[in-house]
């Protein structure tokens, strides 16, 4: 019992924490984008959305009115009851913070009012062989959600198509995941697994560096790539449209090349927490390591 | 620029693509759940709780909360328009509503309903949705509270609303459209460049 109440209590920590603050390497990212723009619609874009980060921060309410589905990512050691500590602590956040009430059901439309429900709260986990547990919530909104995407490539397509499919999903997404976005590519893999990894690349910081170094060129190449296309802060136009491209690989059948991308608003919101074995909690909006 | 509610529709005229503009006086938010519930009450000839009449349409879902028996905004902030394409013309010339904020734009349809029977589309940042709750001073009223809380239909009282760029002026005229062609045209080289 003691263990659910603790994992309740991180639950509501961290969606409280990733809700009302941006990752400082996101807001660095964007008070650059400001400083570089140089039309003035897509400058007072940019400065709305700083001027709205400063004010969730201080009054340490949600930044953005879609706080997402109840997405858990867990790595490390199984701990008990986690499952019914990360429910309690969804529906506990929710009145409490507050976060909108955004799980219903997908043909009714039915909404409980909880964000629970089949499958809700969506909890995927990686088991691993140490003596802690890291918990990442990433609260993502609709808007960017709805446009991702997935092609079955086939192989003697290659890495030429896959850069076409990462362009031509940014570009008819438009100004709809309210751009300047961060790009998830997932190459490889199954269909599922694909389109998990693009998910999961956003979950990187935006100035890291890939250790791969083929990855981190073609990381390079479609970020500048995409901001030529104009489509810029809120698609008003500008330069900025992508604040950064993040790659992730994983080996794939012979007979396949599956590509997943998978685009984050500007408020790429997250935050993590490590549980460690005597139950002590240490957070971080950045991740560890 | 200031724009109080109720519009007319020689206001909105005047309004030029490009524009900034803050709003102050009624709003209704609504997104996809309640248009289809408003056009079914129309093509029903049911009345609409409220007459949105010169009014102004604002595509959000917020978050409330309701403190001693009365609705406080939380966050409020434009939802993605593009959902609602199919629905506004008929909206537009249904209810006489003279604007709409949101975000992202909208296609073509309702672009010429907007010029057709005088309305403008304001967007307002994505995301901004503490910026919005502070442009609210007050939840009048909500129906269709049976939609769950972002789907519902709110009337809210608003000072400084914004600000806000008019993206689609009443005179045919979308930012977005002039963004898509300079899009479009960038892709042709951008493509050329990745070797596609």
């Amino acid at each position: 019992m003691r263990s659910t109440k603790l994992i309740e209590e991180v639950t509501v920590n961290l969606l409280r924490t990733a809700v009302t603050t941006l990752p400082e390497d996101v807001l660095e990212a964007i008070r650059k984008a400001q400083k570089e723009e140089t039309e003035a619609v897509a400058r007072t874009q940019l400065q709305t959305i700083l001027t709205n980060i400063t004010i969730a921060d201080r009054l340490g309410l949600p930044m953005c009115q879609d706080t997402g589905l109840p997405t858990f990512f867990v790595t490390g050691k199984c701990i008990p009851h986690l499952e019914e500590g990360i429910r309690r602590g969804v529906s506990r956040a929710t009145s409490e913070i507050p976060l909108r009430p955004n799980a219903v059901h997908p043909l009714t439309r039915h909404n409980p009012g909880d964000n629970l429900g089949k499958g809700m709260p969506y909890i995927h986990f990686q088991p691993s062989d140490v003596d802690f547990t890291e918990i990442t919530v990433m609260p993502k909104g609709a808007g960017s959600e709805n446009m991702t995407t997935l092609a079955m490539l086939t192989p003697s397509q290659g890495l030429k198509a896959v850069k076409g499919v990462v362009l031509d999903t940014v570009v008819t997404a438009g100004s709809r995941p309210c751009p300047p976005t961060i790009v998830g590519v997932g190459i490889g893999g199954s269909a599922d697994e694909s389109v998990f990894l693009a998910k999961k690349a956003l979950l990187r910081r935006l100035d890291d560096v890939n250790h791969d170094l083929e990855l981190r060129k073609l990381e390079e190449e479609l970020k500048e790539a995409l901001n030529q296309t104009g489509i810029g802060p809120m698609g008003l136009g500008g330069r900025t449209t992508v604040l950064g491209v993040k790659v992730e690989t994983a080996y794939c059948h012979t007979a396949s090349l599956p590509v997943a991308v998978c685009l984050q608003c500007w408020a790429s919101r997250r935050a993590t927490a490590r549980i460690g074995k005597d139950g002590s909690v240490v957070y971080s909006t950045e991740g560890f390591d | 620029m200031k724009l109080r509610t109720p519009l007319s529709e020689e206001t909105v005229r005047k309004l030029k693509a490009g524009d900034t503009v803050t709003v102050d006086g009624t709003v209704f938010a609504g997104r996809d759940e309640m248009h289809l519930r408003a056009l079914d009450y129309a093509r029903e000839s049911r009345k609409l709780p409220f007459d949105l009449r010169g009014g102004v349409l604002f595509h959000c879902g917020p978050i409330m909360r309701k403190e001693g028996g009365q609705w406080k905004v939380v966050a409020a902030g434009p939802t993605t328009s593009t959902r609602m394409n199919s629905m506004e013309p008929e909206f537009i010339e249904r209810f006489g509503i003279r604007a709409i904020i949101g975000k992202g734009g909208m296609s073509q349809p309702t672009v010429d309903a907007m010029a057709k029977h005088g309305c403008v589309y304001l967007a307002f940042t994505g995301g901004a949705a503490v910026l919005g709750a502070q442009g609210i001073t007050e939840v009048k009223e909500v129906e269709w509270l049976d939609l769950g809380m972002p789907e519902a239909f709110w009337v809210l009282e608003v000072k400084g609303l914004g600000p806000m760029t008019v993206a689609i002026d009443a005179h045919g005229r979308s930012l977005y459209k002039d963004v898509d062609e300079k899009v479009k045209r960038n892709t042709v080289e951008v493509r050329r460049r990745l070797g596609l």
